[in-house]
């Protein structure tokens, strides 16, 4: 292995934002105490907990689940070091990275959630607004700053926007939760599928060129899913603050609070119809000016982070490691910054162990000339600015870690939420369903197959989409079926949904029982290759055929559920006991549920 | 001879033991298995795997081990291990059970010693045989029996330390769970004292209490937690040495965590 002892390293990167407040892990554990003593009823507390970042944990009371914020995506070395402590200490020696850049704790001791704020507080984090109706983690694309399609870096106006919102009067008491999405360019983004997304534009404005966005509005997944609209042509800048004020200021006005399913944003923007929406918008932007501009600022800070190669770990005469070539092709992506590249690090539906977050750390020290990671969309890491001489000897370190897993640009790696490990409002096991199709994916090489790879598949273990099943090119959400006196877990399968710049919400086209959903994918896939244009890529296909515009042996979703029909059908319990249950179950599969609070 | 430190608090600072190395009359005891103890070990130390303490851990056998390692009655010991402070925690909690008095946890592991820049050797020191008396202290140990007598009382609060997860899926019904994790900080093997009183604030247990821990099976876990929280004076603390494998193959009542599958969130 290439790694030689080597001078003492720089001293860790400091983020530029420390987002911990102290008091607030005290006031939690006072909370707590008077909770149980019954001094503070039940829904006062939730939402108490919601705003502090802790939501509730399946079937129980004494547990909770901590999303810790991660702005941007940004964390720092010492922070995951952090995290993998607290997740030996409080929680279940694993981490989970969600797919909107947070970090969550599961099975967490309500009574201990205030000892992990204060360990937040150490390594300047928070969780607070994490859950609940709140400005929830402003998320920006992990590529933003080294992604080649992109016209300036949006982090700093992520982090910005975060800092405004977090905290602030505005923000504690919408009608629902509310999220913003920065990206660096359509494909790396998901800017169409949430309340406010950003995409940066440059235009020239009187001889001179102005930095900007292009802003969707209304956009969001969850039991009825929307695509964003634009506000306008182009957004300068200088109107960042004042449009989100406006956006927020109109959804607090008048969104629906009472109808705790059809409050988000996107129900206000569907039912007052687009134009209505975005005058509301245009006109309460100019008031919002006239009345704080002197007041409100952003504090963008637009400094350059330092960029320094750490000193070189490669020993240039190692040899080729194993498998790095497939790992390259499908893990790395190449920067704007010439010799230098993102690489992404795949865990299995987003679970990562202590150790496996302690080795990502040192990596990060030793191979990052940025010194920190960046959380990405999909469950999982970006370790950017290595070098191309640093590759290999990194991809070991990988490998001995157990963090090299291939596919992570791919469709073998599947999103899956926490499902029935820990979510109330569970009907299936969905985030185990998600490492099991990516083990097959795996073992079938699929990951380096290029025409698979700008596929996706996301599995949702209810309607809720928490795994954003609707923009998968092959998406599932969890439910129970029937047959005869037996009930087994049922997934319905859409096609074809997509969040780049013509999005589109997957298509329902069948429900599969989960013990066939690996089964049906692989028949999909060949009924792909067999029926393919040669340039075609599966999503492209899938596309035409949902469509309707395929004109080979399968001209539409009805083809497709014909040639799946046979895989499908119950069997006897006699026949096939295991039909009937879950994946990670030994029983036959029943529905529970427990009180959700995504409303909360 | 003076007791090592003035209090009765059973866990020793690595500085004070440090300053004390040379004073022979200490019996330091490193608990890692021989190879590691003969690649070097804290000056003076003698070792003691854990596993000739587990094979018979009966009061004959355990005042022969004491005897053999030139420990008599009054003899300031001293223990350490490189396992987080859990299997020292076990041979410390044999020798009180036997009724030595001057015996203590080393508050950091032997790779944090070293860190510290310590002294270590791999010299190892004769050893002259003493004779140890057996006076069984029984308030420090809980069996099964005594457990399934006592765990409805009000004032008993039973605390498991194994990790969350095994927690979840059995443990002794009423049992509360304080990993074995939690119980330590950074560079030392325990939480500072009022680390641990906030904990145990935050979980409403009484220090009043009494308090029996289990762990996995032999007693270490929780035997570090035993130590974790006699270091912040809670007067009734039962260690329940036999722990989950022996209330389990005495087919006791097990409670679990239902309907959640918890294990798949796990990495590992
Ligand atoms: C009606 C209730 C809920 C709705 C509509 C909802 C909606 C969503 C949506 C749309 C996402 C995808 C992220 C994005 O916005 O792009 C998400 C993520 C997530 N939600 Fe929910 N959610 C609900 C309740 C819950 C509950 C009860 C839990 C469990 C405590 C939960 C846990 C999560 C997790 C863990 C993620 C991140 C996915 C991952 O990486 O695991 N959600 N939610
Ligand atoms: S989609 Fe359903 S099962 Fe999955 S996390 Fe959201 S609410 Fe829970």
């Amino acid at each position: 292995m290439a790694q030689q002892l080597r001078p003492s390293k720089p001293a860790d990167k400091q983020p530029k934002i420390d987002w911990s407040r102290r008091q607030e892990a005290e006031n939690f554990a006072e909370t707590v105490k008077l909770f149980r003593q019954g001094k503070i009823d039940h829904d006062m507390f939730r939402r108490y907990r919601l705003q502090h970042g802790a939501y509730g944990t399946r079937m129980t009371d004494d547990y909770a689940m901590v999303r810790i914020k991660v702005p941007a995506g940004q964390i720092y070395p010492y922070q995951l070091e952090k995290i993998a402590q607290l997740s030996e200490m409080y929680s279940i020696g694993s981490a989970h990275f969600s797919t909107r850049e947070n970090i969550q704790l599961h099975w967490v001791i309500l009574e201990d959630v205030s000892e992990i704020m204060q360990s937040l507080a150490d390594v300047g984090m928070t969780s607070r607004e994490a859950c609940g109706n709140t400005v929830r983690n402003v998320m920006c694309s992990p590529l933003s700053g080294v992604c080649k399609d992109e016209i300036f870096d949006a982090t700093p106006y992520a982090l910005a926007i975060a800092r405004f919102m977090l905290r602030n009067p505005i923000c504690q008491g919408l009608p629902r939760k509310f999220k913003f999405n920065f990206t660096c360019c359509e494909k790396h983004g998901m800017i169409r599928i949430v309340d406010v997304g950003l995409l940066p534009q440059i235009k020239e404005i009187d001889g001179e060129k102005r930095k900007g966005f292009k802003i969707f509005l209304g956009g969001g997944l969850g039991n009825r899913s929307f695509v964003g609209h634009q506000l306008e042509d182009f957004t300068p800048v200088e109107d960042l603050l004042y449009t989100s004020m406006a956006v927020i200021r109109i959804f607090d006005r008048m969104g629906d609070r009472k109808n705790l399913s059809r409050n988000r944003m996107r129900y206000l923007v569907n039912d007052l119809g687009w134009e209505k929406f975005q005058n509301l918008v245009l006109k309460e932007r100019a008031v919002v000016k006239a009345t704080q501009s002197v007041i409100v600022k952003l504090n963008i800070d637009e400094s350059a982070n330092e960029i320094q190669r750490p000193i070189s770990v490669s020993d240039e005469s190692a040899s080729v490691p194993d498998g790095f070539a497939r790992w390259q092709k499908t893990n790395v992506e190449k920067q704007s910054q010439s010799g230098f590249n993102s690489v992404f690090i795949g865990l299995e539906a987003g679970d990562i162990t202590a150790n496996q977050l302690r080795s990502v750390a040192e990596i990060i020290r030793d191979y990052s000339a940025e010194g920190f990671a960046r959380n990405g969309f999909s469950q999982n890491i970006v370790i950017r600015y290595v070098h191309d001489d640093d590759l290999k000897s990194m991809y070991s370190r990988l490998i001995e870690n157990g963090l090299a897993k291939t596919g992570s640009l791919t469709m073998a790696s599947a999103v899956g939420c926490s499902g029935t490990t820990s979510c109330n409002l569970a009907l299936t096991n969905s985030h185990r369903l998600a490492k099991e199709v990516q083990r097959k994916f795996l073992e079938l090489n699929f990951d380096e197959d290029d025409d698979l790879r700008d596929s996706t598949i996301k599995i949702s273990g209810c309607p809720n989409s928490c795994g954003q099943h609707q923009i998968a090119t092959i998406g599932f959400y969890g439910g129970g079926g029937r047959h005869e006196s037996n009930m087994f877990p049922n997934y319905t399968m859409s096609l074809g949904g997509k969040f780049d710049e013509d999005s589109m919400l997957g298509h329902h086209t069948a429900r599969v029982p989960v013990k066939r959903i690996i089964p049906v994918i692989l028949k999909i896939i060949e009924l792909f290759k067999e029926n393919k244009q040669p340039d075609d890529t599966l999503a492209k296909w899938i596309d035409r055929v949902v469509k309707g515009n395929e004109s080979s042996k399968i001209t539409g979703v009805e083809d497709i559920k014909k040639e799946i029909a046979p895989l499908i059908a119950p069997p006897k319990v006699e026949d096939e006991p295991d039909f009937y249950m879950d994946y990670g179950s030994d029983t036959n599969y029943h529905t529970v549920t427990g009180k959700g609070e995504c409303a909360a | 001879m003076c007791s090592m430190i003035d209090s009765d608090m059973p866990i020793i600072n690595s500085k004070i033991l440090r300053e004390k190395l040379q004073e022979n009359s200490i019996r330091i005891i490193d608990v890692r298995r021989d190879q590691e103890y003969q690649q070097g070990h804290i000056t003076n130390a003698v070792n003691l795997p854990l596993a000739k303490l587990l094979n018979d851990d009966s009061p004959e056998s355990i005042q022969k081990i004491a005897q053999d390692l030139g420990i008599s009655n009054d003899t300031p010991v001293v223990v350490y291990d490189d396992t987080f402070g859990a299997l020292s925690s076990r041979v410390v909690w044999a020798l009180q059970y036997i009724g030595h008095k001057d015996v203590k946890l080393l508050d950091v592991t032997f790779s944090q010693w070293k860190d510290l820049g310590y002294e270590i050797s791999t010299e190892v020191p004769e050893i002259e045989p003493a004779t140890h008396s057996v006076k069984i202290n029984p308030e420090i140990m809980a069996t099964a029996e005594y457990l399934e007598k006592v765990k409805e009382n009000k004032n008993v609060v039973i605390i498991d330390n194994r990790e969350r997860l095994n927690y979840l899926e059995q443990h002794i019904p009423g049992a509360i769970n304080i990993p074995y994790r939690t119980l330590a900080t950074d560079g030392k093997i325990l939480r500072t004292k009022e680390g641990m009183k906030t904990l145990l604030k935050n979980r409403g247990i009484s220090e009043d209490a009494e308090i029996i821990t289990y762990c996995g099976s032999v007693g270490t876990l929780s035997g570090l937690a035993y130590y974790a929280l006699k270091s912040i004076g809670i007067p009734n603390v039962k260690l329940y040495v036999h722990s989950f494998k022996e209330w389990k193959s005495l087919e006791k009542p097990i409670d679990k965590q239902e309907n959640a599958n918890y294990w798949d969130l796990s990495a590992e």
